[in-house]
């Protein structure tokens, strides 16, 4: 336990706590900083041009965790509808770009979107003629490579709920008159929103701090917050500030992980109390 | 009384998943308000059969007729024919109400008919007080009673029940029994419910259909099926059966050891052929009349007291393995015997049974 403790303070708390503090002084004309209390930098974060760029990012994040959470659950249902000696096997090729580099996946993207890159010719070979389409460097590409990076986290978060569900749950749904529809609205989607939960806390997490995925594929045109932060710090050498946003984007996901935990808590409270009833 | 109206003809239903036959050109009829039991070894395609009932298997053959209609190819939300899992598969998100609603809800009827026909079910199957609880807060009983509240409150034409006791204890397991045909004769719907096991059958059954392999081998009630078995798997399947093995003769069997059993042979066993003749242990009689038909003796090698009767484990030359007796308690306390002793036991040639081996 100590070692860790010691790992995480040194690690964790205490570059959290540099970064909190720099956020209260100003930043010197030069650059650099001048160590006079101030809460001016907060104050900035709230600025419409920044906070735009907050919404911005939740936005984009938000839309590449809906898109991962549809093609996600699509697949991890898939999957556990496979037969069960195939499930193994198909999990592992779900998963398996994990494998390599984050940078590498997503240069991968740039290959694939570029304006002669492998989409247009595949368009070419498909006897199209007209001007290259713009993909790389579009809002749709941030998000595309945020949904392809992030998506085996859904499907592993949704596929546990689904492989664990009794399958007699839905033919039980059928017997009593349900459409298929309607016994997936009913009793399977209910019986796997922790997993969808679970999914999309992740995603959203990850992808509103991301600043690899837009500096690459947005091109810096559509800036995230990760990127400002980024800026900050190395461009405009404005570090306090550059923290109070640091600082703002961390308690936004803190806010985010703990509503999850709290929803998570209270489910599996009643869980335990429903238990508690029977052996009672 | 008028002839029983057949409810649900099942003509000719073969089934197979790839190269395996698992129901194999059966028909048999269940007629309306019976409480008909399909009984089988596992693997006998009983369950298969239930799921092509249900709708959730498609035969590859034949036809499957609920009142005169082939519903066969139907879905199973679309026909009036509702089946209780052996996991019960409750709702486990929702409460006892909510799994009861859920069907009629999916019909599409008033909220206020819906309450009260749950409130009815709910009262019929006593779970009212614990209407507002989730499954996971029941005990097996009364989960099995939930399960069965959502079926019946549907009102079927016919009720499914697959393996309905197989996961209670032996006690209320005969409690059951006794409750699920109470409630068969209060709500008057056809009940064809699937066990392995044969006592279950005897005891709820109206009608029964043994099947093995795929096929069915003998559809009756329990009491002709118990006195009058098709053949031999069938006799030693439902209840226990003694078995001499031997050859036919045109009035019995000759066991091995040259012993003659003294019975009905079946007109389709020639003499000579291989044979079996059996007899129940509850027609076994300790200390017999002299002119009693089949007589020999044996030696007692086991007492199994079991409160109204007792029974023996009797080794005799007729057969490789003991002579299952039962002897009432009455009769036990009037001549007492114990282990090791020798005695006579005899039968009568009416309660033989001879089958082809």
């Amino acid at each position: 336990m100590a070692p860790a403790l010691a790992w995480l303070t040194a690690l964790m708390v205490v570059p959290c706590a540099l970064v909190l503090a720099l956020a209260f002084f100003r930043r010197g004309i030069y650059g650099g900083i001048e160590y006079t209390f101030t809460l001016e930098n907060f104050g900035l974060v709230f600025d419409p041009l920044y906070a735009g760029i907050f919404l911005n990012s939740a936005r984009i994040a938000g839309t590449a965790t809906l898109i991962a959470v549809i093609i996600g659950y699509a697949a991890a249902y898939a999957i556990s509808a496979a037969p069960r000696r195939l499930q193994p096997v198909f999990l592992f090729f779900a998963v398996l770009p994990f494998w390599s580099n984050y940078l590498i996946r997503t240069y991968a993207w740039i290959v694939l979107l570029n304006r002669e890159g492998l989409i247009t010719q595949l368009l070419r070979w498909f006897g199209y003629t007209g001007e290259p389409p713009s993909m790389l460097y579009t809002e749709g590409a941030v998000i595309a490579g945020l949904v392809y990076n992030y998506l085996p986290f859904v499907i592993l978060a949704c596929y546990a709920p689904l492989s664990r569900l009794n399958p007699e749950l839905a033919e039980a749904s059928r017997d009593l008159g349900a459409s298929a529809l309607t016994t997936f609205r009913r009793v399977i989607l209910p019986l796997t929103v922790p997993g969808i939960a679970a999914g999309a806390v992740f995603v959203f997490v990850l992808s509103i701090g991301n600043f690899v995925t837009p500096a690459l594929l947005g091109g810096g045109r559509f800036q995230m917050i990760g990127n400002l932060v980024y800026d900050q710090f190395l461009t405009a050498n404005d570090w306090p500030f550059g923290a109070a946003l640091a600082m703002a984007l961390i308690a936004i996901m803190l806010l985010v992980l703990m509503t999850q935990a709290l929803l998570a808590d209270r489910a599996a409270g009643r869980a335990a109390e429903a238990k508690g009833g029977a052996n009672g | 009384m008028s002839e029983p109206r057949t409810l649900l003809a099942i003509d000719h239903v073969s089934k197979n998943f790839g190269r395996v036959t698992a129901v194999d050109g059966i028909s048999l009829d269940i007629r309306e308000n019976e409480f008909f039991a399909l009984l089988g070894p596992s693997g006998c395609g009983k369950t298969t059969l239930l799921r092509m009932l249900a709708g959730f298997e498609t035969p590859n053959d034949g036809r499957i007729l609920l009142d005169g209609r082939d519903i066969a190819r139907i879905p199973p939300n679309k026909r009036p024919v509702n089946l209780m899992f052996q996991s019960y598969a409750l709702f486990p998100h929702m409460s006892v109400r909510a799994n009861v609603s859920y069907g009629l809800e999916m019909e599409r009827l008033p909220a206020k008919e819906i309450r009260s026909r749950v409130d009815a079910i709910l009262a019929t199957t006593e779970l009212v007080p614990f209407a507002d609880r989730k499954p996971e807060q029941l005990s097996g009983g009364q989960k099995q009673r939930v399960a069965l509240a959502r079926a019946l409150v549907k009102r079927p034409r016919l009720l499914l029940l697959d393996e309905p006791l197989g996961a209670l204890d032996k006690k209320l397991r005969g409690a059951m029994q006794l409750e699920l045909k109470r409630l068969q004769h209060e709500v008057g719907i056809t009940f064809v419910i699937v066990t392995h096991d044969q006592e279950e059958s005897l005891v709820m059954a109206d009608r029964m259909a043994v099947l093995k392999d795929g096929r069915l081998l003998q559809c009756d009630t329990p009491h002709a099926v118990y006195e009058h078995p098709a053949d031999r798997f069938v006799a030693d399947f439902i209840g226990v059966m003694n078995f001499v093995p031997g050859k036919a003769t045109a009035d019995g069997v000759l066991a091995a050891n040259g012993a003659r059993i003294t019975g009905k042979a079946p007109a389709t066993l020639s003499p000579g052929a291989s044979a079996v003749a059996a007899v129940r242990p509850e027609r076994i009689r300790l200390f017999p009349e002299p002119q009693t038909a089949n007589r020999t003796s044996g030696t007692v090698e086991a007492l199994a007291y079991q409160g109204l009767d007792l029974q023996l484990h009797i080794r005799t030359a007729l057969s490789p393995k003991p002579f299952l007796v039962r002897v009432t308690a009455d009769a036990a306390d009037r001549r007492p015997v114990a282990a090791g002793d020798t005695i006579e036991l005899g039968w009568n040639a009416a309660d033989v049974r001879i089958f082809a081996e």
